[in-house]
């Protein structure tokens, strides 16, 4: 089992941990739900190491990029700046989803998912084999997510020359020394994602849970991306689906004619007409929704594609793919009995407000 | 270190059963399977007046991470469920041996509340699950 630069700090917490890929993380410090809470209405802070940092250099990193993933890292018009972008297989599955980073000149960064490190690993190797590209993983940097309305300011207060950081626009990042924040993250809350030496991790993490900021596990990382209506890599996209088919179409970077992995998928996909789409799912009654479970509606069947507790909301919500016609009334089958669903567009929640009509039967 | 009160019968699959006088028994699930779990979030009650064999899964208990059953601990009939879980399903974390007990049920046979594990042996099982 792998550990983070911060397994001790979470063992010292209480944590619960589980295995996370075989990373040994934590999953809550006690409440989930008041975990979940304190990010959005304060600070909250996740120890987000088991992710992978790739750095990428070299005089073609630019066309590499822009051949390997489906966004376009032309439009990282600023040093610092960051984009979010699916990799896709040729036939436009789903490989992984990721952050790229400009670190200014040659120089990128990209943080991926843990569970896919492996598999990402190869894919970028091969891909780069015999170019002038350069891939190093960098094991010797941890990352924090810091998260909440309150977290910028705490973190500016953590680390020198923090007014710089404050002057970040979402997507941006700057390098302070050692440290580089970007005003990223996965929770629907302002925020930023430190990525720092390791060794530095434990004070880093000491200072901010002094300054207030409640340590946040992987459950409550959970339920804040899902009202936020973000996918979970695995769980709401794989590499049997394309972008398109799981609300990811607005990634895609089809300008132009740049020639990445997996267009001529999508391109195939587009023109044969799209089946199928994710939406957002609220339960009427009482019960939980979960992954896997049956959807049906007047067009269709479809299934739950992640689900939970929101407890921003107090009900159950779900990311579903349906059959594209699909709107409103809905049922899903929870224990073998159908109950009433209904569906929204994602987000649920972002920045502390519920972004979906929570009356029943209203009509649209 | 989790709380197992030594007047109460447990399961290997966590639940405990407290007898009363009139010869029914109240059960809920333990510390322990409330802390494992995390944040109870909804409760399915079983329907009065079923009638579950031992080992049967009668009940599920919905934490915001995953759905979990809970099993008869003995064979017998549903004589009342908990309706203040309907509402207040986080009952069960605050207060897993009292106000979030789940259901009480009348045993078919009575003798098999010696099947049941008593507070030391359930202690035992958990320190092996540790282990």
């Amino acid at each position: 089992m792998q550990h983070t630069p911060l397994y001790q700090a979470h063992m010292d917490l209480g944590a619960r941990m589980v295995d996370f890929s075989g990373w040994s993380m934590p999953i809550s410090y006690g409440s989930q739900i008041s975990e979940h809470n304190a990010v959005r209405k304060g600070a909250g802070v996740f120890d987000v190491s088991h992710m992978v940092i790739l750095d990428f250099k070299g005089t073609e990193v630019r066309l590499f990029l822009r051949r390997i993933l489906a966004n376009d890292v032309s439009k990282l018009q600023s040093e610092g700046q960051a984009l979010y972008s699916c990799m896709l297989r040729t036939d436009g599955g789903i490989l992984d989803d990721l952050i790229v980073y400009w670190l200014g000149g040659e120089r990128f960064r990209i943080v991926s998912n843990a569970a896919t490190c492996t598999k990402d690993l190869t894919w970028f190797r091969e891909a780069a084999s015999g170019t002038a590209v350069e891939i190093n993983q960098r094991k010797d940097l941890a990352m924090l997510a810091i998260q909440g309305p309150q977290a910028r300011e705490v973190v500016a207060e953590s680390v020198s020359h923090g007014e710089r950081c404050l002057a970040l626009k979402p997507f941006f990042s700057t390098q302070l020394g050692d440290y580089m924040v970007a005003r990223t993250g996965y929770t629907g809350e302002d925020g930023f994602e430190v990525i720092l030496p390791a060794k530095n991790a434990c004070g880093f993490w000491e200072t901010l849970l002094k300054s207030g900021v409640a340590p946040c596990g992987l459950g409550s990382r959970d339920t804040l991306r899902l009202e936020a209506g973000l996918n979970l890599y695995g769980a709401d996209m794989n590499e049997s689906v394309s972008p398109l088919r799981c609300g990811l179409k607005w990634t895609v970077a089809f300008e132009g004619k740049r020639d990445f992995i997996g267009r001529q998928a999508l391109c195939h996909e587009l023109k044969a007409g799209l089946k199928d789409k994710q939406v957002g799912l609220i339960l009427n009654g009482k019960g939980v929704l979960r992954s896997g479970y049956s959807v049906r509606t007047v067009f269709g069947s479809g299934t739950l594609t992640s689900g939970s507790y929101s407890p921003t909301l107090d009900c159950s919500i779900a990311l579903a793919r349906v059959p594209v016609q699909s709107e409103r009334d809905c049922e899903v089958e929870i224990r073998g009995r159908w109950h009433d669903a209904r569906i929204v567009k994602p987000p649920f929640v972002r920045h502390g407000k519920v972004e979906v009509d929570m009356l029943q039967g209203e009509t649209l | 270190m989790s709380d197992i009160p030594s007047q109460l019968k447990f399961t290997r699959d966590h639940e405990w059963v407290r007898e009363h006088d009139d010869g029914t028994v109240e059960v809920g699930i333990t510390d322990h399977a409330q802390t494992a779990l995390g944040d109870l979030v909804f409760i399915e009650l079983p329907d009065k007046g079923g009638n579950f064999a031992a080992h049967d899964a009668c009940c599920v208990v919905e934490s915001v991470k995953a759905a979990s059953d809970v099993y008869c601990p003995l064979a017998g009939t549903i004589v009342s469920t908990n309706e203040a879980l309907t509402e207040k399903p986080e009952l069960v974390n605050n207060n897993p041996y009292g106000e979030g007990w789940l259901f009480q049920l009348r045993p078919d046979l009575p003798s098999e509340l010696e099947s049941l594990l008593n507070d030391e042996e359930y202690e035992r099982l958990l320190a092996e699950d540790n282990e």
